[in-house]
């Protein structure tokens, strides 16, 4: 028997059983569009599945108590030191366990991944408009994954209990406690009692291992239903619209390139792994709440909240007997809360703005929503200026800075930065706009030049093709919602500050270089 | 939008363009070579694993340029893993390109949002749904389902209490007495202020009972750091320079931030800097904060000697050690 009929034997046995043939047929046929920005949720994906696997390896070996023992393995340094177990099985796992230290690597350089794939994910989604009606409730999702997979990912490298990590719970711990009314007691009830106590590690791990990776399957799960049910976006171009979309079906096409794809990402991982050390938990030794190493780092993804810790003022109120630490709230819990909040309601905010309440399958190019790529260059360069002072002292030893002057930096760096990153993208949008203006008014430029009979030097410039012709104009442009401050007897609105606000970024929203006409081409024609 | 001018038309789907192994046998066959070629190099990444697992010890280092010195074990397993899944995916996705379909497949969408017809009998159902339970009507019923479902959400945070003891007035406690000895840590032995010299620093703990069984959680409360200058180096109030001893100040260790071990002290300029935060803390100002996050000073210890010498508490510190909290009742 061939693969085939052996394949249509199995097809039938499937069908005789679920009676599917329909539903499958028509999934197998699924069309997805292909760019290689669509790959980068599928890198987030399969990091996830690698660090399923690589987290199940772990948990075969590793001892989640803080029940101190007396360190008796292969590693020398650290003979005869007291531990917590946690520790000590986490050794076990890097120098006795054949190939643990492997997925250990394997494990901290895939959540790393995981991470860097979610939010470069999420900056496609974002400065494409994907997550406009209806995709609105996946692009929360996903804001809840990324929330899901900081928390997961800190309480990952916290399990091994070693100085570095333990020096993160305490931090952690700190924020806990400062939380206003019920800050002490949160932190007793979290850590069992007083800091670090011998609660926490196998509390933790059962967050680390159960809880949240549930929580992560369930998320994913709709995300990805979601994505098949809502079919994926795609870039515009000539034959796309908002009614088809164009790509290649499931079966065979897009199953071998993603299937292949997930080797490579795990290939890649596996190779970090083999040949990048990270977090070398031996060299730190155990936790002990009075020591501490030089440099102590978060993980990057954290690394941004540090930094902003850091640049914090020290500001504390003290009054009625009571400490209000705004040090820590403001950077650790306040700051964080609007910017994850301001995410997750963008795709509201910005149809309240435009007043669009259409469906959108085309992607937009950055360029043509100039003020939301704005508004993400923003975001960006806030996150970039905290994450850059999150590192201020590996930057201060390594380019041999004084960490005062960095500090100081990015504390007006944070505040200076990101309006100026709007100004500049907005402006740069516009530009780029002018240019597919030019380009398809009068075409490419061929770098030969032309002398005329009368010595006038000129450029050759080659139109461009209808295709192309058609992808630089194919946008819309909207103009700013009219919205009167009387209505037509001349009384005034209801919420009139509102209104004005609404009406001031609708014409900020639908500033843009007029895109060119097919009337404009033919005028060119006629001179 | 409805005042729009004349769009450029749409082309429609560029003409499908033949890759070589569409048309050329020649070309197909190589394509499936190279294909193989990858799934062979994935069996010996496999075989290299294997190889690596059991026969290269794991105290074998080899000398590869930039790395360094690697472990020759670990090495073999990361690369042997590493090679046997990259190449099945590199001759997976290059199978699909080379060999695959690639002609594009156009599929409709349909809007989301139903028939007028069907969304008017949906929302009627839900009304008349919810007219037939009388939700709207029934009001006591309404608001007693919201009391109780609202107090039924405190039975699973009652069940939590068991977490953890309430924090009393733990927090602003430490193992410091009238007359506690200052002891090394580690070591664990009394000092006497000439074991430490000018510029010197140590970390210094209570003296308890049974130093083998220290529990951390007072450590983390504990941890005092002893530090010596000159006597005219210092630039205290008479209050604060009383509390030294001979030129020998005792600072918690725990930062007033976010509770870090404050352990970088620089001799030059005499100044503790907490690495977490960067909190800088003058030494010779009573650990006044210069620079950085923390909005206090380190507690300072009041220490004095013994009739023997050794440096014990006069008394526990003033004020809550480590960060702030919510009862915390002192600047």
């Amino acid at each position: 028997m061939t693969v085939e009929a052996r394949l249509g034997t199995v097809a039938n046995y499937v069908d005789e059983r679920t009676g599917g043939a329909a539903w499958m047929k028509k999934n197998l046929q699924k069309v997805f569009p292909d760019h290689w920005s669509f790959l980068l949720g599928e890198i987030a994906l399969y990091s996830f599945v690698i660090l399923l696997l690589s987290g199940t390896f772990l948990t075969f070996w590793f001892d989640p108590s803080q029940r101190e023992v007396i360190y008796e393995g292969s590693y020398e340094p650290l003979e005869g030191i007291k531990m917590s177990a946690a520790y000590a099985s986490a050794l076990h796992i890097s120098f006795e366990v054949r190939g643990g230290l492997l997925m250990r690597q394997i494990h901290h350089w895939a959540a790393l991944i995981f991470m860097a794939a979610i939010v470069a994910h999420m900056m496609r989604v974002f400065f494409t408009g994907a997550f406009r009606k209806p995709r609105e409730g996946n692009w929360i999702i996903g804001i809840g994954l990324l929330t899901l997979g900081i928390v997961e990912g800190f309480l990952g490298y916290s399990l091994p209990d070693d100085l570095l990590s333990g020096t993160g719970i305490r931090i952690a711990e700190a924020i806990i406690q400062a939380i206003p009314v019920v800050g002490s007691y949160l932190a007793y009830f979290a850590f069992g009692g007083a800091f670090p106590g011998e609660a926490f590690i196998p509390r933790i791990y059962t967050v680390h291992v159960l809880l949240l990776p549930g929580a992560f399957l369930a998320l994913i799960t709709v995300h990805l239903m979601l994505v098949w049910y809502q079919k994926h976006t795609q870039f515009p171009g000539p034959g796309r619209t908002e009614k088809n979309v164009v790509g290649y079906p499931l079966m065979p096409t897009y199953m071998a390139k993603a299937g292949g794809f997930f080797f490579i990402v795990f290939g890649v991982t596996a190779f970090l792994a083999a040949v990048a050390s990270i977090n070398p938990i031996w060299l730190y030794g155990p936790y002990t709440p009075g020591q501490i190493s030089a440099g102590s780092q978060p993980d990057w993804y954290m690394g941004w909240l540090d930094g902003l810790v850091r640049m914090a003022p020290p500001i504390e109120t003290h009054a009625f007997g009571h400490t209000i630490s705004w040090n820590i709230l403001i950077p650790g819990l306040i700051i964080p809360g609007i910017l994850f909040t301001g995410m997750a309601l963008y795709p509201f905010i910005e149809s309240w703005i435009t007043g669009d309440k259409r469906e959108h399958h085309l992607l937009d190019r950055p360029r043509n929503a100039p003020n939301r790529t704005a508004l993400g260059a923003m975001s960006l360069t806030f996150v970039m200026v905290t994450l850059i002072n999150g590192g201020n002292d590996i930057i201060a030893t390594h380019f041999d800075l004084s960490i005062n002057q960095i500090m100081w930096g990015t504390r007006f760096g944070v505040l200076i930065l990101p309006p100026l990153a709007f100004v500049i993208t907005k402006r740069l949008c516009l530009s780029l706009q002018r240019a597919d203006r030019e380009l398809v008014l009068h075409g490419r430029e061929t770098g030969t030049l032309l002398r005329l009979p009368h010595g006038e030097f000129v450029e050759v410039h080659e139109p461009i093709s209808p295709e192309k012709a058609y992808f630089l104009t194919s946008h819309e442009q909207a103009p700013a919602l009219e919205l009167p401050e009387v209505d037509g007897r001349g009384v005034k609105r209801a919420g009139v500050l509102r209104n004005k606000l609404r009406s001031r970024m609708s014409v900020a929203n639908a500033e843009a270089i007029p895109k060119v006409s097919a009337n404009d081409l033919k005028e060119i024609e006629h001179h | 939008m409805s005042n729009e001018i004349e769009a450029i038309k749409d082309p429609g789907l560029p003409a499908h363009v033949h890759r070589k192994a569409d048309t050329d046998p020649k070309a197909a066959r190589r394509a499936e070579r190279q294909v193989a070629t990858m799934f062979l190099v994935s069996a010996f990444g496999t075989l290299l694993l294997i190889f690596s697992f059991f026969f290269i010890p794991d105290d074998v280092f080899v000398f590869i340029p930039i790395m360094g010195n690697q472990n020759a074990h670990q090495l073999g397993l990361g690369l042997g893993m590493a090679i046997s899944l990259f190449f099945i995916g590199m001759g997976a996705i290059h199978w699909a390109k080379t060999l695959m379909p690639d002609t594009e497949v156009v599929a409709q969408r349909h809007e989301f949002r139903s028939p007028d017809s069907d969304r008017k009998d949906f929302v009627s159902a839900v009304k008349e749904g919810a007219a037939a339970s009388g939700l709207g009507r029934r009001s006591l019923i309404k608001r007693s389902l919201g009391a109780a479902l609202g107090l039924s959400a405190l039975s699973p945070l009652i069940l939590l209490r068991d977490l953890g003891p309430l924090p009393g007035k733990e927090l602003e406690k430490t193992t410091w007495k009238t007359g506690t000895y200052l002891v090394t840590d580690p070591g664990n032995r009394r000092i006497k202020a000439s074991d430490l010299e000018v510029g010197a620093v140590a970390q210094v703990l209570p003296e308890i009972a049974d130093p083998e069984h220290r529990k951390l959680s007072d450590i983390a409360k504990d941890a005092v750091l002893l530090i010596r200058l000159r006597p005219q180096e210092f630039n205290l109030e008479s209050d604060r320079l009383a509390m030294t001893h001979d030129g020998i100040i005792a600072f918690s260790k725990i930062c007033s931030h976010m509770g870090c071990a404050v352990a970088l002290y620089e001799q030059q300029t005499k100044h503790l800097l907490c690495p977490c935060h960067q909190s800088t803390f003058d030494v010779t100002r009573a650990a006044k904060v210069i620079f950085g996050p923390s909005a206090r000073p380190l507690p300072q210890l009041d220490i004095t000697i013994d009739d023997a010498g050794y440096l014990v508490a006069r008394q526990p510190f003033s004020e809550p050690v480590g960060p702030s909290f919510w009862e915390r009742n002192s600047q």
